[in-house]
This record gives C-alpha cells, structure tokens and sequence, in this order.
C-alpha cells in the first residue's frame, strides 16, 4: 500500500548565461532560481498494482521515485508507505523495496555479476534456499545464465540490464520501482524485460511503479497510468479510457503528444 | 556484521584485479625510498648529530613508509566513492537497507588493505636485505612491537575518519577536486610524509603533534624506529584513539546532514 499526500519538493537551480564575462560575475554573485519539482502530488496505489508512470522530462517522475524510495526527503507533505515513512525509516523501507534506475549501474564494474549478486545476498540476509530458487528462475526468465560469470565491464547495455533487474528483486521486494527499465534496449531484452515484469507482477503480487517513454512498455504492461506534467499530477486514469477518448491517433505516441499538449506540458 | 565481511570481501577481490597497478606501485615506492635514504644519508654524513633520528631509526621509518603507502596516503581517495557522489550514483548506495557512514567506512578499509597487501611484502622483503643502516630492522623489544601494532591499526582508522569527512563534503560542493587538494597538500606535510615530523623545530613539531595529522603514519612508524618509546608512546597511542572517536562523530554528523539535503545530480 503506497499512500502519498500533497507531496512537494523543490530545487535550487544555477542560472548564468554563456560566457567568460558571465561566468566570472557567477564567482561573486550566483543567481538562484527556485524549480519547483513536485507540487502537491498525490496518489495512492493498492498492493500488487502495475502502475505506468509518465510525464516528459523533466516533469517530476524520478524525483517521485526518489521521495518513495527514500533517498530524497520532500519540503512538505506525507508518504506513507506499508505503514513507514520512507525518509524517515529509510533502513527498514528499502528492506522491502527493490529499485531499478535505467540509467545508473548497481553492478560492481570489475567483478562478474555472481560476485554482485553474493553481495546483495548477504546485505539483504537472504535466507540461502530462497536465493538459490530465485537466482534460478529469474535467471532462467531473463535468460541470463550464460553471462554472470562476466564482469559487468564486458556486457552489453541489454544483457547488463538484465542482470541489473535480477539484482533488484533477488530479496523478493514488495514493491518494484522501475526507472526506465528499457531505456537503450534493442527489441529482444526490451520484450524480455516486459514479459519478466509482468510475471512477477502475476505470480509473486508485486506492486509494480514503472516509468517509461516507450508507450509500447506501457501498452504491453499497465492497465492504469498516472500522468505527472511541470511537478503536478494531471491525469490518473486507465489506458483503455484514453485510447477511447483519442480514438482517432493512428499510434499510441501520437496520442501521448496529444495528451501533452492538451495539458500545455 | 556478516554484510560488512561481504563488503569488505568484494571491496577487497574487485582491487585484486588491478595487477599492472600494483607492479608500478611497487617500483615506483622501493625507488622513491631509496632516493629519499640517498639524500638524507648525504646530510647525515655532514654531521649526524645534528639530527633528531639515528640514521637507522629513519631507513626503518622510511621503508615502512614506502612499503604502507596504499595504508596512510591521503591523496588516494576512492574515486568510486567521489563519482557516486558527483553523478548521482548514490542513489542505490541510499537503496541498501545499510548505514552509508559504515558502508562507505568498510569500503575505504577493503581498498586500502587490498592495495597494502599487494605492494607491502616485496618491499618489506627487500629493505631487510639491505645492509644496515640502509635497511629496515626488527624490532628487539617485543612490547614496543605490541605497541607498533595497536597504533598502526589506530593510525589507519584515524585516516579513513578522516576521509570520510571529505567524502561528506563532497556532498556540499559541485566538485571535491578543492577539498581534495586542500587536504591533500596539508596532510603531505602534516603528516610526516615530507619530512618525518621530529625534524620541525621543535616548537612548531609540539603543537603539529596535537592535530589530527599526526596521529596517522607519523605514531606507528616512529614506535616501529624506536624514536618513539615509554609513556610518551603511550600518550600519542591515546591521542590517536581520541582522534579516531572524534573524527568519526564529525564525518557521522556531515554525512547525515548531507543526506538530508541531498540532491540527486543527473536526473
């Protein structure tokens, strides 16, 4: 069960304009502008949900991510997350969560993927029966056997995503938070990562958050979306009544641009 | 504690692998101690008395000095560390259900270790076959060598507290480049690592003896020569232990705060 309530964050930005001139004024006097990343979200979504997440960039998605999984504390507001509050009982929560940031790696560079995953064993306390089963069939189901005697160094983008998943979910979390999962992927790993998602949705109730740009991951996965634009919440409704309501998109991006557009984001 | 062994553990194999680097260590510090015993033994030969170390006490400090480097320098820093912090990717350091202060804490322990490990034996190896007073010698008296073991332990958690301050730092400012060579260049000299500390004049040497600089490489080293002895070896080994307990409540402190103010850089 994940509540959140007027959540709001914002940042502090550095502006100058180009040049030595500018750049050198910018020693004495730094100009500010405040951004305001999230104004007043606030959702809930139920245990074992898939929940698609989207918004252009810049609108707030990883920063929502952030707040739920802990790393960042917001300006205002409440989460309440399987009765925590993320920020403030950071150790416990993560226990119970597993997060997959698209762009950033988990996997030690140097060592292969076993060495990684041995690791995670052991800061998570896996009991050693459970992780020898969940090793299995998860590497089973995204086909990574062959590989995670490799150092991470010497994969390609898709097969080290794969394993990147499999490192997120070892400890059997409650909750996945997927961070552009299939950013870069070619169509194998990108269908494979799709049909993984879907399964451990299914056969272990995980709640599933995902953030994506391809609507294909969001069509193929998710039943309700939330639409997140300039830090606000525009729009938590299901894919189907969307598809209604822009009948006449030839595609599912078009429709997405519509959709901006229509909200002025 | 077992998921801090682990962590020690793949800190520990993931530095093994970087051979080349160790071979070029080795070379690099058995020649830059011979230098270094070359010059002073030139001055000594002016007059030996003029010194605050016997000549041997300072081949033994320097080998030791040389063959620990990867132990006690402040210039290395774990550049994992510094680009997580830079790029954002601590974003999944904050994922794992441990405290980062200690995470981080082990890390530095682990790379620092492997790293001596490597480099330590074929040095030490080779300063005991050198003739004396060029070479490093045993130590004779076996309660000065407990000694030299607790203070190097000490002397080594006092460095890594003393990191993990800057580390934190990093979390306030766009780039640690600045702190890092701030820190660096002053912990050069402050630590003896120039010039081992008892050649200061000796006002300047009794309050650097008091900061935190010289609870490092300068204690263990100088118990090891025999040029630090009885209760003064005693005092400096309590010294360090007020240091490492200081140290470590500041960088705690820091890194807290920084977290809570923290921003994840790159989206």
């Amino acid at each position: 069960m994940i509540e959140l309530r007027n959540i709001s964050k914002t940042f502090k930005v550095h502006r100058r304009n180009a040049g030595f001139k500018e750049a050198a004024k910018a020693l004495f006097k730094r100009e500010y502008e405040i951004v305001q990343a999230l104004d007043d979200i606030s959702f809930s979504i139920k245990e074992g949900e898939m929940v698609g997440y989207i918004g252009p960039n810049g609108a707030g998605k990883s920063s929502t991510i952030k707040i739920m999984g802990g790393i960042l504390t917001p300006d205002g507001g409440t989460c309440n997350i399987n009765n925590r509050t993320p920020w403030n009982d950071r150790v416990n929560h993560v226990r119970e969560i597993g997060v997959v940031f698209g762009q950033r790696s988990q996997l030690w560079w140097d060592v292969p993927v076993i060495d990684s995953y041995e690791l995670l064993k052991d800061i998570y306390k896996i009991p050693d029966k459970i992780y020898r089963d969940n090793l299995n069939n998860l590497s089973t189901l995204l086909n990574i056997e062959n590989i995670i005697k490799t150092p991470a160094r010497q994969l390609s983008l898709g097969q080290r995503m794969r394993c990147e998943i499999v490192a997120s979910v070892l400890h059997n979390p409650r909750i996945l938070f997927l961070d552009e999962p299939t950013i870069g992927l070619d169509a194998v790993s990108k269908l494979a990562v799709r049909d993984f998602i879907k399964t451990i949705n299914e056969e272990k109730k995980t709640t599933v958050i995902l953030t994506t740009h391809d609507m294909q991951d969001i069509d193929a996965l998710t039943k309700r979306i939330i639409l997140i634009g300039r830090g606000k919440i525009l729009l938590d409704g299901t894919l189907d009544d969307l598809k209604e309501q822009y009948k006449d998109a030839s595609s599912l991006d078009e429709m997405v641009v519509r959709l901006y557009e229509a909200y002025k984001i | 504690m077992k998921k801090y062994m682990s962590f020690f553990k793949i800190r520990f194999i993931n530095n093994l692998q970087y051979r080349a680097a160790a071979y070029a260590g080795i070379a690099t510090q058995f020649f830059w101690g011979f230098m270094e015993i070359l010059v002073f033994a030139a001055f000594y030969k002016s007059n030996a008395d003029a010194f605050p170390m016997k000549f041997q006490e300072l081949s033994s400090y320097i080998w030791l000095q040389q063959s620990t480097i990867a132990l006690f320098f402040m210039w290395s820093l774990d550049s994992d560390l510094l680009a997580m912090i830079t790029s954002g990717g601590v974003a999944y350091e904050l994922c794992r259900p441990m405290d980062l202060y200690n995470m981080w804490y082990t890390k530095n322990m682990a790379s620092r270790t492997s790293n001596a490990m490597l480099r330590c034996v074929p040095i030490l190896f080779i300063a005991t076959l050198l003739p004396k007073p060029y070479g490093l010698i045993m130590p004779t008296d076996i309660n000065l060598f407990i000694l030299f073991i607790i203070s190097i332990i000490l002397a080594f958690l006092v460095v890594i507290s003393f990191c993990m301050i800057i580390y934190a730092i990093s979390f306030f400012t766009v780039s640690s480049m600045g702190i890092r060579l701030l820190s660096a260049s002053m912990a050069e000299f402050f630590t003896g690592a120039v010039i081992p500390l008892p050649f200061l004049p000796e006002k300047i040497f009794k309050v650097i003896s008091l900061l935190p600089w010289a609870s490092m490489q300068n204690v263990p080293f100088r118990i090891y020569s025999g040029n630090l002895r009885g209760n003064e070896a005693i005092y400096t080994i309590l010294l360090q232990v007020f240091w490492v307990l200081t140290l470590t409540a500041i960088g705690k402190l820091l890194l807290n705060r920084g977290l809570k103010k923290v921003v994840i850089q790159g989206g």
